[in-house]
């Protein structure tokens, strides 16, 4: 019994030894407030989970149009082009719901950091997992979309989910910086939304990224949305999208930096969002 | 760290950045304006890219809301600390309960400590009070197994049955403050550390809760406490701090911790009505001085029980014309800080339709006074057509000695409870009593 009694000493600036298994030991309220975040969402909706299918589905037909049929950019293969922007689609509004939802979570939250102990890391992860959600739904009109042109998906899809997650670190890394920025300055809160409107014409979200000059490739993947997008294409659509390594390569290094970035940083400032915010 | 210490605190301190507004015109030029915001702008640049928070306000200083705090609390202990607004308490239970860090100092702490500084953190509005019985029994760190197995017992304590499908947003703010505290009541960690949680609810329900808490309390946990109401303090805990600005000024048996602040802030009392500053309302009126007399109409120090007792109240403040519908109350307090009765003119059906600009003084008669002797503070308070003109707290304090007030020549006793009250007693025949218990019993 003596033995099990757990001693805690607070000092000013002493890093949490057991973060990890502190972190762990929380699961459960990581998972109600989950389950809060998704059930208050779609309470008082009229039409609910439909919300999550329109935005995505809108902005496909008019990608499609605009670059497919009106600038005639060419698809993979003989992909259908709408299939090809909804196969970016897909991990774009993922991508961009995580940091625009996970950025903000932490000042939503103030009552919570204001009054109770939990590892902070719980909030903005907490507001990705519940954007999968939306995910699974558009992932369903994408199998519709399949099923309507009549293609097949090889094999690979099956590698999906390793990409979602791919997708989900991606978006984490400034998910958790911004999250702690957006604390002590809440400009944040104006810029976020800019970079996600401006990402959605700077990644191959309607068009392919085979169409970027050769010479240009590389650096383009510095932004990692690119190697998740091709990643999401090279699933779903299958030889006439192979994966161009080197980028997809260059992406994940970025990916693995920024939330290595990300975590430190919300690590460091985590302890004193109970006074700032 | 010795076996039955659970909390060790040495040496703490925290240190907070506040920002001043430097006081400005009612007017200001543009070509003020522009100069000042850009400063503003640039210094903030500036923290931006040291990594500091950016303070609000054009000065910003240093302020340590704990110093050098230094106490230790035994396992089982049930400590309350008390204090004036502001003096540091929320903030001590914040750095205990791992909210937020120290600046100095170092505190070691054995055991699971939940922490409850506010009822229903975290509830939710559009959830049910299922729902949040769920989520807030998270939040306070129980687990999902714990919350079920306590789940019947925590409906019964906030008797919302009826509701428990219903959400949160269309409760009553009795009912929702009654099914947070319940949630709260179930916790059963090693440490119980809770803020001024039960200023809020019903007097019932505060009683109930206090009562729940004391068998957490003799279920051998320690509890930390805080609260401004004194009475439930010396009934809950054993010892007690007493924190003033930021520093133990006192720490031992909770009577004499209590006492130590009471006294404290009847100095405060003492400082005459014109030269306080903390009151207040609109000023129409101001209540200027206060003086006792006897019976006689002489001025005294202290009252007698059972004597005439008079105090007088003197009114000041710019009253050109004739001020209508005014009413004023006297609250007096125990030496406890616990309020004992309230005198007023809406209370006596006296209340003053009109007050000419030249009454300057009103005074509050009391024939035959039935307060124990001791020490009493009081409270004024003064309206013009309900809306508060003047209100000092604690605006002063009397001393009633021990009178003669049942006219039997023996003198009440000091210390044993704050009234006299006239009474009889009668021996009855066994007879009789038999009767009355039928007559009773046939009643019920
Ligand atoms: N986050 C913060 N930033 C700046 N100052 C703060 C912060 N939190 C508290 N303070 C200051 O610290 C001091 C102590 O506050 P605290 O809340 O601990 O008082 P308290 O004893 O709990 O008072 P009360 O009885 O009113 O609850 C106050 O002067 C308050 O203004
Ligand atoms: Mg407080």
């Amino acid at each position: 019994m003596k033995a099990l009694e757990t001693i805690i000493v607070l000092e000013p600036g002493r890093a949490e030894r057991n973060y990890w298994r502190d972190l762990w030991s929380y699961r459960e309220l990581f998972a109600i407030l989950a389950w809060r975040d998704i059930s208050v969402r779609y309470k008082q909706t009229v039409i609910g989970i439909a919300w999550a299918v329109i935005r995505p589905f809108l902005t496909m037909i008019v990608f499609t149009i605009v670059f497919g049929h009106l600038a005639k950019l060419p698809s993979e293969g003989d992909v259908p082009y709408p299939i090809l922007v909804f196969a970016g689609m897909l991990p774009w509004f993922l991508f961009s719901s995580i940091l625009s939802e996970a950025s903000a979570s932490v000042v939503g939250n103030a009552n919570l950091v204001g009054k109770v102990y939990f590892p902070r890391l719980i909030i903005p992860t907490t507001a990705a997992v519940v954007t999968l959600v939306d995910f699974a739904i558009n992932l369903v009109v994408l199998l519709g979309l399949i099923l309507w042109y009549g293609f097949l998906p090889g094999w690979r899809i099956a590698l999906l989910p390793g990409f979602v997650a791919l997708a989900m670190l991606a978006s984490l890394g400034p998910a958790f910086l911004v999250a702690a920025l957006n604390v002590k300055y809440r400009d944040f809160r104006y810029i976020i939304p800019f970079c996600v409107q401006f990402g959605l014409y700077v990644s191959p979200v309607g068009f392919s990224s085979a169409i970027i000059p050769d010479n240009w490739r590389f650096w383009y993947s510095l932004n990692p949305v690119v190697g998740v997008i091709d990643g999401f294409r090279w699933c779903i659509i299958g030889e006439d999208s192979p994966l161009y390594l080197p980028g997809f390569t260059l992406s994940l290094v970025v990916v693995a930096l920024s939330l290595w970035c990300g975590i430190t940083y919300f690590r460091r400032t985590e302890r004193s969002f109970a006074d700032l915010i | 760290m010795s076996e039955d210490i659970v909390i060790r605190v040495e040496d703490l301190g925290k240190k907070y950045l506040i920002g001043h507004q430097v006081k400005r015109e009612r007017y200001t030029a543009l070509r003020d304006v522009i100069p000042r915001y850009a400063k503003r702008i640039i210094r903030n640049a500036a923290d931006l890219a040291r990594g500091r928070a950016i303070i609000g306000g054009e000065e910003i200083e240093e302020f340590w809301a704990l110093t050098n705090l230094s106490f230790e609390v035994k396992r089982g202990e049930v400590i309350g600390i008390i204090g004036r607004n502001g003096a540091g308490k929320s903030t001590l239970l914040k750095i205990l309960s791992r909210i937020t860090e120290p600046s100095t100092g170092r505190v070691t702490i054995k055991g699971r400590v939940a922490s409850l500084l506010e009822v229903g953190t975290g509830f939710h509005p559009e959830l049910t009070g299922r729902e949040n019985i769920f989520l807030n029994g998270a939040i306070l760190g129980m687990t999902r197994a714990e919350t079920r197995r306590k789940f019947d017992d925590i409906v019964a304590f906030a008797e919302v049955e009826r509701f428990l499908d219903t959400p949160v947003k269309r409760y009553s703010s009795g009912m929702y403050v009654r099914l947070a505290f319940a949630v709260a009541a179930h916790l059963e960690p090693e440490i119980l550390i809770v803020d001024e949680v039960l200023a809020v609810g019903d007097a019932a329900f505060q009683r109930k809760c206090l009562g729940k808490m004391q068998d957490v309390a003799l279920g051998g946990r320690t509890v930390l406490f805080v609260s401004h109401q004194m009475a439930a303090i010396q009934n809950f805990c054993d010892t007690g701090v007493l924190l003033t600005n930021g520093r133990v000024t006192a720490s031992g048996a909770i009577e004499d911790v209590v006492r130590r602040y009471m006294s404290a802030s009847t100095a405060l009392s003492q400082v005459s009505l014109l030269e306080r500053g903390d009151r207040g309302g609109t000023g129409e009126i101001r209540m200027t001085e206060v003086s006792f007399k006897n019976g006689d109409g002489n001025y005294v120090q202290s009252f007698t029980s059972g004597g005439a007792a008079i105090i007088e109240i003197g009114l000041g403040g710019p009253r050109p014309r004739v001020a209508k519908n005014v009413r004023i109350a006297l609250g007096v307090d125990s030496d406890l800080g616990q309020r004992v009765l309230v005198l007023s003119t809406h209370l006596a059906e006296c209340d003053l339709t009109e007050l000419p600009p030249d009454a300057l003084t009103i005074s509050v008669q009391v024939p035959r006074l039935a307060l124990a002797p001791g020490r009493y503070g009081f409270t004024l308070y003064c309206s013009i057509n309900g809306e508060v003109a003047d209100w000092i707290k604690d605006a002063g304090t009397f001393e009633v000695e021990a009178g003669d007030f049942y006219g039997s020549g023996s003198l009440p006793m000091t210390g044993q409870g704050a009234f006299l009250m006239d009474h009889r007693f009668e021996i009855g025949s066994a007879a009789v009593t038999r009767e009355k218990l039928e007559q009773l019993n046939s009643l019920c």
